[in-house]
């Protein structure tokens, strides 16, 4: 007869068992940020489409100081969400070769992350000019 | 030596399948010296204190892939891993994590082997040659789409990093993924087709959540997170292209 039981560990708890685990943890959950943010223009577009009594409310909504505190906490996340998209960027791509030489990890996500800039300036400055 | 006397503590998660209903902890006070690495503590555990203590290794250089544990919770082999970075906290010493423990260091790892035959981790030829018809060609192109996988040395650190292989057992996983992948690049090989369906299955590359640890502890430099993740662009497009070329998981 055999003699053989192998153990089976338990998996609870498993992402706090490793930093890794955490901070992937962490870059996960702030994708909920940014699809609560998507519903939050949502609201807006449904609002605009109410008429301009309703959008005018929808705006001042946004000019509250709770609001302003929300989008700090929305422009973090977001952020970071950014950042760690682009960190495990080379992991997920087939390779791209330039000249005959494979793009390293370090451009790839450099590249993403100045790409991300370089389109939130150019947002930011295009909503300044229709703010203004 | 002067640094002889050194004294490291190391904790080793101990199961005897025979008595013990479960792991647990026990300590030992190891001797060591610079140059020793933790497999080298564990043996002198075996040959000092208990001749029970049971581990697998063989090459003590860091090509078997035998000697995978969790080292202070990582997943490390433990020839090329040093007693001296640890000193003077201790070190705790476990069986490689998300598999089931067959006795104290060692995993039960016919899952793994299972995954590794299903597969078919050989060259399935594109076309048939004879001898007289000569060798397969391959340009030093084609030859580097799939070197980088060739390096696995199965010592199923990638498994024990992967928490979507500890949640469910039945995940393919990253080596064998990996290996997959090498087959499936290689130029001479024309069996791309029965292995996609692999892939898109239940078992197959769905169930990454692109954690990427397993390309971190790789001791290889494999990147098995790439190539299960370059696995999953295929396997959608296998899918997305089903009504113009059913090919894959997709016929």
């Amino acid at each position: 007869m055999s003699k053989r039981r192998p153990y089976v560990r338990s998996m609870d708890g498993w992402w706090k068992k490793n930093p890794f685990f955490v901070e992937y943890m962490i870059h996960e959950s702030t994708a909920l940020f940014v699809a609560a943010y998507a519903f939050v223009l949502l609201v807006g577009l449904i609002r605009l489409g109410q008429g301009e009594a309703a959008w005018n409310g929808w705006l001042e909504a946004m000019k509250s100081p709770l609001s302003l505190v929300f989008h700090l906490a929305f422009l973090v996340a977001i952020a970071y969400h950014t950042y760690s998209w682009f960190v495990i960027m080379p992991k997920t791509l087939p390779p791209i070769i330039v000249g005959g030489k494979r793009v390293g990890p370090a451009a790839i996500t450099g590249g993403g992350l100045l790409a991300a800039v370089v389109a939130s300036i150019a947002m930011l400055a295009l909503v300044w000019r229709i703010a203004l | 030596m002067s640094d002889t006397k050194k004294i490291i503590e190391i904790e080793v998660l101990r199961y005897q399948p025979e008595s013990d209903t479960e792991p647990h902890l026990e300590v030992y006070k190891v001797p060591f010296s610079d140059d020793m690495s933790v497999l080298q503590g564990v043996q002198y555990i075996k040959d000092n204190f208990d001749g029970s203590l049971t581990f697998r290794w063989s090459c003590r250089m860091a090509i078997c892939g035998s000697c995978g544990m969790m080292i202070n919770g990582i997943p490390k082999l433990s020839c090329e891993t040093f007693l001296r970075d640890y000193y003077p906290n201790r070190v705790r010493v476990e069986a490689m994590a998300h598999f089931p423990i067959e006795k104290d260091l060692v995993v039960d790892l016919s899952g793994f082997i299972g995954k590794l035959e299903s597969i078919q981790p050989y060259i399935i030829p594109r076309e048939a040659r004879s001898l007289e018809q000569g060798e397969y060609i391959q340009s030093p192109e084609q030859f580097n789409a799939y070197i980088q996988f060739t390096s696995c040395i199965n010592c199923t650190l990638c498994y024990a990093a992967c928490p979507q292989f500890g949640l469910n057992p039945d995940f393919i996983g990253p080596a064998a993924i990996a290996l997959l992948h090498r087959y499936n690049m290689d130029s001479r090989d024309g069996a791309a087709e029965q292995r996609m369906e692999l892939v898109a299955s239940e078992e197959g590359v769905f169930n990454c959540s692109a954690v990427g640890y397993c390309s971190e502890v790789c001791p290889k430099h494999v990147d098995p997170a790439n190539a299960v993740n370059i696995n999953k662009t295929n396997a959608a497009k296998d899918y997305f292209l089903r009504f113009l070329s059913p090919k894959g998981g997709s016929k």
